[in-house]
């Protein structure tokens, strides 16, 4: 499936701003990403499994939290980092 | 840094800011600085580190806006960089399901560990790495500690940017003695390689407790060991100057020999290479609502060269007027004859002294917010 990666993660993905992974779910395709591009998934995701503050993974439409939600066939997910004040 | 003392070539700065890492090298000199960077532009740089071990492998604790920290690697003086394949972190599952906020401080191990450091962090964890940095893992007999949840701040942080782990000390006799300082905490020390840790605050004062002098719980903001006299340490505290001989273990305030109008509140306390009784600090106002800039708007360095019995200020070059803040890890000394002392500001400005802070020069200025500056020696400069 296609997934769309912002600006702040693309030095992982050579500058790609979408690339191709698999999985089931959400944590099966942060897995196959991290496999792909090694150290995009700590980016996303904490080391108990919480996505980081302000990240954000669209599944569809659909903002998840959850890396249990099921990612149906053919469906876009978008990795986002949601804005947040300046400094 | 306790890592200057055998720096013999002319100094190579290490800058840390809010939005990315620079390097400066002098001249012989060291009038003349060229400038290398900005290395990783708007990412959060808290502290670049030199091994003096190797000359060459650099260091860069990382935090990157939304990402998360990590560690970036460079063996070539930062021409080329290689992140940590296992930054530092807390375990999966860990106990309190701690999740690491930032990477606050390096340090690099025991000579006769070569590609060892520690890494201390926010929340309050310890880390090392056994391959120059490239993998980390948690100090469990710290981190795991029965008594970390009641000396650390965690679950609650009360310091301002978050509570941090930081001046993680080696004694260069024995890579099994630690010490480290918690922000806030105490100072902490550990002999068998940080299997065990105990509180070492005896003497230190802690004003924000009903008990000025509890067991722990105090707010050190830079722990330093003298690498020629590894039984001395110097503390500028949240509540002070200090200075301790081991193995008494108990904290004597040299900062009440500091001028009254000036108060002995501040936050780096850096050393001499050769000389246990010469140190520096930078002091601040620590009144009212803790400004944390120059005492009167007059920024000064004092140094001591009778290990606190007298202090003497330093002030000219710098500004008569000014309302910046020299962060904890932001002062540092080479190792060149005479002396020379360098510190940035939150406002970015670079100082240096190359008389041992008897006059001042700007190096640098329109930085970012700099938080850190380390001195070393590149094996190939």
């Amino acid at each position: 499936m296609d997934v769309r990666i912002p600006t702040p993660l693309r030095s992982y993905t050579g500058d790609r701003p979408h690339v191709e992974a698999d999985g089931e779910t959400v944590a099966d395709l942060l897995a196959d990403l991290d496999r792909q591009f090694p150290g995009l998934r700590f980016r996303v995701v904490d080391e108990q499994g919480r996505l980081r503050p302000h990240m954000k993974v669209f599944v569809g439409e659909d903002a998840v939290r959850d890396l249990a939600t099921p990612i149906p066939p053919e469906t876009e997910v978008t990795l986002m980092q949601a804005l947040s004040g300046g400094c | 840094m306790t890592t200057v003392a055998t720096v013999a070539a002319p100094p190579t700065l290490f800058v840390g800011t809010r939005k990315g890492a620079w390097i400066l090298s002098a001249d012989d000199g060291r009038g003349r600085w060229s400038v290398d960077g900005p290395h990783f532009l708007g990412h959060v740089v808290q502290h670049a580190v030199l091994d003096p071990r190797d000359g060459r492998t650099l260091l860069l604790a990382m935090r990157t806006g939304h990402l998360g920290p990590t560690v970036m690697r460079s063996t070539d003086a930062g021409r080329t960089w290689t992140e940590a394949s296992r930054p530092p972190a807390f375990r999966t599952g860990d106990r309190l399901e701690r999740s690491l906020r930032a990477v606050f401080w390096l340090t690099p191990g025991h000579a006769d560990e070569p590609g060892a450091w520690y890494a201390g962090g926010s929340p309050q964890g310890l880390f090392r790495t056994e391959d120059g940095g490239d993998t980390w893992a948690p100090v469990d007999g710290w981190n795991d500690h029965p008594e970390w949840e009641t000396w650390s701040e965690y679950p609650e942080e009360n310091t301002p940017d978050g509570s941090m782990l930081h001046s993680v000390l080696v004694d260069p006799r024995d890579a099994a003695h630690l010490y480290l300082g918690l922000s806030g905490g105490g100072v902490f020390e550990s002999t068998d390689a940080g299997g065990d840790w105990a509180p070492l605050n005896a003497g230190c004062r802690a004003d924000f407790f009903p008990d000025p002098f509890p067991e722990f719980g105090h707010d050190p903001h830079t722990v330093r060991l003298h690498p020629l006299r590894p039984d001395r340490l110097y503390q500028q505290n949240h509540c002070g100057i200090y200075r301790m001989e081991r193995p008494e273990g108990r904290w004597e305030r040299i900062g009440d020999n500091m001028p009254a109008e000036v108060g002995d509140i501040g936050f780096p306390v850096e050393l001499h290479p050769r000389d246990p009784d010469t140190a520096w600090v930078f002091p601040m106002d620590g009144t009212d609502v803790w400004p944390r800039t120059s005492p009167d708007g007059r920024p000064a360095a004092y140094v001591t060269r009778d290990a606190g019995q007298t202090w003497e200020r330093q002030d000219q070059g710098l500004p008569e007027t000014a309302w910046f803040t020299v962060k904890r890890q932001a002062m540092t000394t080479d190792g060149s004859d005479p002396v020379g002392v360098y510190f940035g500001t939150t406002s970015g400005e670079l100082w240096a002294s190359v008389d041992e802070g008897t006059s001042w020069s700007p190096i640098l200025e329109h930085l970012p917010e700099i938080y850190s500056v380390e001195c070393g020696s590149l094996a190939d400069a």
